[in-house]
């Protein structure tokens, strides 16, 4: 089994756009063949738990979420900033009793929370672990590192943790620490797919995440338009079609036809909207997935079918 | 044959959406109360929150309430049509609005870092203000913190609410009577409660009462347990950082007293009967369960209820069942109109029936709980001419 194309897959997209979901099915797409694929969460929210049915992910723990059909794994991790700053404290400074004392006076929580920039460096640095265990031949390592990751409107600074802890430190661990987890995102083994609706504020924002990223040297990989309408008209077919069609049912009399034409149009119409929205879109020059919507709403039979959507439309990312 | 094309049931989703059992949430009923001073419409994300509120404010506008919106992060051509591109963090007045009933319609976009930085001017001496307002801790938490947007959409209703002039008594005309507030995007309703708590938890924490009074109180004798906390954090933060948040924490520190007492005094407000707050949600089973923790959690803080509204809800006003319409397809060549119409019907009837479910499900749990249903209507809500349409949606019993 060859090596995947990137070993990080930071996934993003707008609130609401399902990117919890994609990035699961990025994960399954990536486990193929007996590879292990570590899904990361970094917000608390459990969303991985939820989406796979398992129950919550605690402390450090990298449990298996999934075994693929074809042999390979999904593990799941919820970093947390704060249990992520209690560790890293643990590694490279031995506090022992000062450490406690941290704790016992809201430290943590205080760093964690408003200390600038702090968070973000320790929540990508617990990432940057992880897909450094398999360049150093450390236990437990991974074929691939997918990261559910803030949303497209936070994205950049979250990434940008250079920029984030300028203010907080220019020197010292946490500065060196920043320096190597922006060697690792900028590097050809780091992609940001951008997740979106084909709705026009999704779009809006996944372009401007696109533009904010290019300064950072992250690289953008796939724009993946998810819960896309099926329909069997090809855009020109759709394109052939009249706004306020005529039907002709047989079985139906001229009011019903009416009805069912005037329902008819009202989807064309918003199959037309998300073409207009799609055709946005290619501009930015990124590879563009379509996820089908799945009115039965998201299982892990559905999550597997998204996998093998992502594996038929990105071949190259996910072979 | 004749399917159901009786204008009555056109868009029969209404019908449909809610139980029989259930009560319907009288929005006009709602808005003609003058005793109502306050609503808040909250949910999980993406459930059109931002919409609903601006139509209701609308609504209640052009039947005459003297209508203010807060709106936080509307989409662009929204915020266009509301006249509120430009984030100045002050309430203007929407054109456009019918006023012949006597109401009228201001909107504001909640800039959050400014009515941080308005607090904080108002509060401290311009010595102090100046300390923290280029303190890079208090830039952080006034820009990123993830409570701080609900914190300062609190503040925000707080300023707008004191305009109401409720405590003044009757006698002067107050500049609105009616604040519509949309709540911050975030994925759980239950954010908007959570998070000023949060935040005030925090400014009211251990290590900072200890920073800022380390000989006073039960905890002058931690204070060797101080000295190992800033040895501590000067050797892995630098002491540049640590003079920072002492810096910060001395600045902000005429500040505390005045955070809690508003955050008090707006929950108070809040579980007043000039309240009520209306639970946004969409006919799926996230948003639903969403909704079903924000009702509980109403209901242990003693918080006012309306109802909820679900937001677009899929409905027909073709009566032909995702089966009949299929099997009518089988029979026709594949690519023609008809056959692609019928398809997508049954397509279309498959989700109406799967929002139906989850409404009726949610209804089972809520029970005596108010619902009013608007239909998934094609296309964005942007124009005013939309937000009517909304609000007659919202209004209204039956399709």
């Amino acid at each position: 089994m060859p090596e995947p194309l990137h070993t990080l897959h930071v996934v993003s997209g707008k609130g609401g756009t399902g990117k919890t979901t994609v990035a699961g099915a990025l994960a399954m797409a990536l486990a193929t063949g007996g590879r292990r694929v570590l899904l990361c969460e970094v917000e608390g929210r459990q969303g991985l738990a939820e989406l796979f049915g398992v129950p919550p992910l605690q402390g450090d723990e990298e449990r298996r979420l999934v075994r693929t059909p074809d042999g390979g794994e999904v593990r799941g991790l919820s970093i947390n900033a704060r249990d992520a700053l209690m560790e890293y404290l643990a590694t490279f400074y031995r506090l022992g009793l000062a450490g406690r004392a941290l704790d016992k006076f809201g430290v943590y929580d205080f760093a964690t929370s408003i200390a600038p920039g702090l968070r973000d460096v320790l929540l990508t640095g617990k990432v940057y672990e992880a897909v450094r265990r398999r360049t150093r031949g450390r236990p437990h390592s991974y074929d691939a590192v997918v990261l559910d990751a803030p949303p497209t409107g936070r994205i950049a600074p979250f990434l940008n943790v250079h920029e984030a802890v300028a203010g907080l430190a220019r020197v010292g661990p946490i500065h060196s620490q920043a320096d190597s987890i922006m060697q690792v995102l900028r590097s050809r083994r780091t992609v940001v797919h951008l997740v979106t609706l084909l709705q026009d504020m999704p779009v809006t924002e996944t372009l401007e995440a696109v533009e904010e990223l290019g300064p950072t040297g992250i690289a953008v990989g796939a724009v993946v338009c998810n819960m896309v309408t099926p329909t069997p008209l090809t855009p020109e077919a759709l394109a052939a079609v009249p706004a306020e069609p005529r039907l002709d049912v047989p079985g139906l009399d001229e009011a019903d036809d009416a009805a069912l034409a005037a329902e008819f149009a009202d989807e064309l119409a918003a199959l037309r909207e998300e073409h207009a929205c799609y055709q946005r879109l290619v501009p930015a020059g990124r590879p563009l997935v379509e996820l089908p919507h799945d009115p039965a709403g998201i299982d892990r039979a559905a999550l597997l079918t998204l996998a093998r959507a992502l594996r038929e439309q990105l071949p190259e990312e996910v072979a | 044959m004749t399917l159901v094309t009786d204008p009555a049931r056109a868009g029969g989703h209404r019908a449909w959406g809610r139980p029989e059992t259930t009560p319907f949430l009288d929005v006009d009923a709602l808005l003609a109360d003058r005793d109502l001073h306050i609503v808040i419409c909250c949910g999980s994300g993406g459930v059109g929150k931002t919409s609903a509120s601006a139509a209701l404010a609308v609504r209640a506008a052009e039947q005459g309430r003297r209508v203010v919106v807060l709106t936080i992060d509307p989409a662009r051509r929204l915020a266009q049509s509301l006249g509120i591109e430009q984030l100045d963090n002050t309430p203007r007045p929407v054109a456009g609005i019918d006023t012949s009933a006597g109401g009228s319609l201001e909107a504001m976009m909640l800039d959050m870092k400014r009515t941080f930085d308005d607090v904080v001017l108002a509060h401290a001496s311009p010595e102090k203000a100046e300390q923290i307002l280029g303190n890079p801790f208090y830039q952080a938490l006034s820009t990123s913190f993830s409570g701080t947007q609900e914190y300062m959409a609190m503040e925000k209703l707080g300023q707008l609410s004191a305009e109401l002039g409720l405590d003044r008594g009757a006698g002067r005309r107050a500049r609105w009577d009616l604040i519509v507030v949309d709540t911050p995007p975030s994925r759980s309703a239950l954010d908007f409660l959570d998070a000023p708590e949060h935040l005030s938890s925090l400014l009211d924490g251990r290590l900072l009462r200890l920073l800022l009074n380390p000989s006073r109180g039960p905890l002058r004798f931690m204070s060797a347990g101080l000295a190992v906390v800033t040895s501590a954090m000067s050797r892995v933060l630098g002491a540049q950082v640590l003079s920072d948040v002492q810096t910060f924490v001395a600045a902000f520190e005429t500040l505390f007293g005045g955070f809690r007492q508003r955050a008090e005094a707006t929950l108070a407000n809040l579980a007043s009967p000039h309240t009520t707050f209306l639970v946004v949600a969409t006919p799926e089973r996230d948003a639903l369960r969403e909704a079903t923790f924000f009702v509980e959690r109403l209901a242990d803080e003693g918080l006012p209820l309306a109802g909820v509204v679900v937001n677009r809800l899929h409905g027909s006003a073709v009566a032909l069942s995702a089966e009949r319409a299929w099997a009518m397809a089988e029979d026709l060549p594949e690519d023609g109109l008809e056959a692609l119409a019928l398809r997508a019907h049954a397509t279309r009837m498959h989700l109406v029936e799967r929002n139906q479910e989850a409404v009726r499900r949610f209804c089972a749990t809520v029970p005596g709980l108010a619902l009013t249903t608007v239909p998934a209507l094609p296309g964005d809500v942007t124009a005013l001419d939309d937000l009517r349409t909304v609000g007659e949606l919202l209004a209204a019993r039956d399709g």
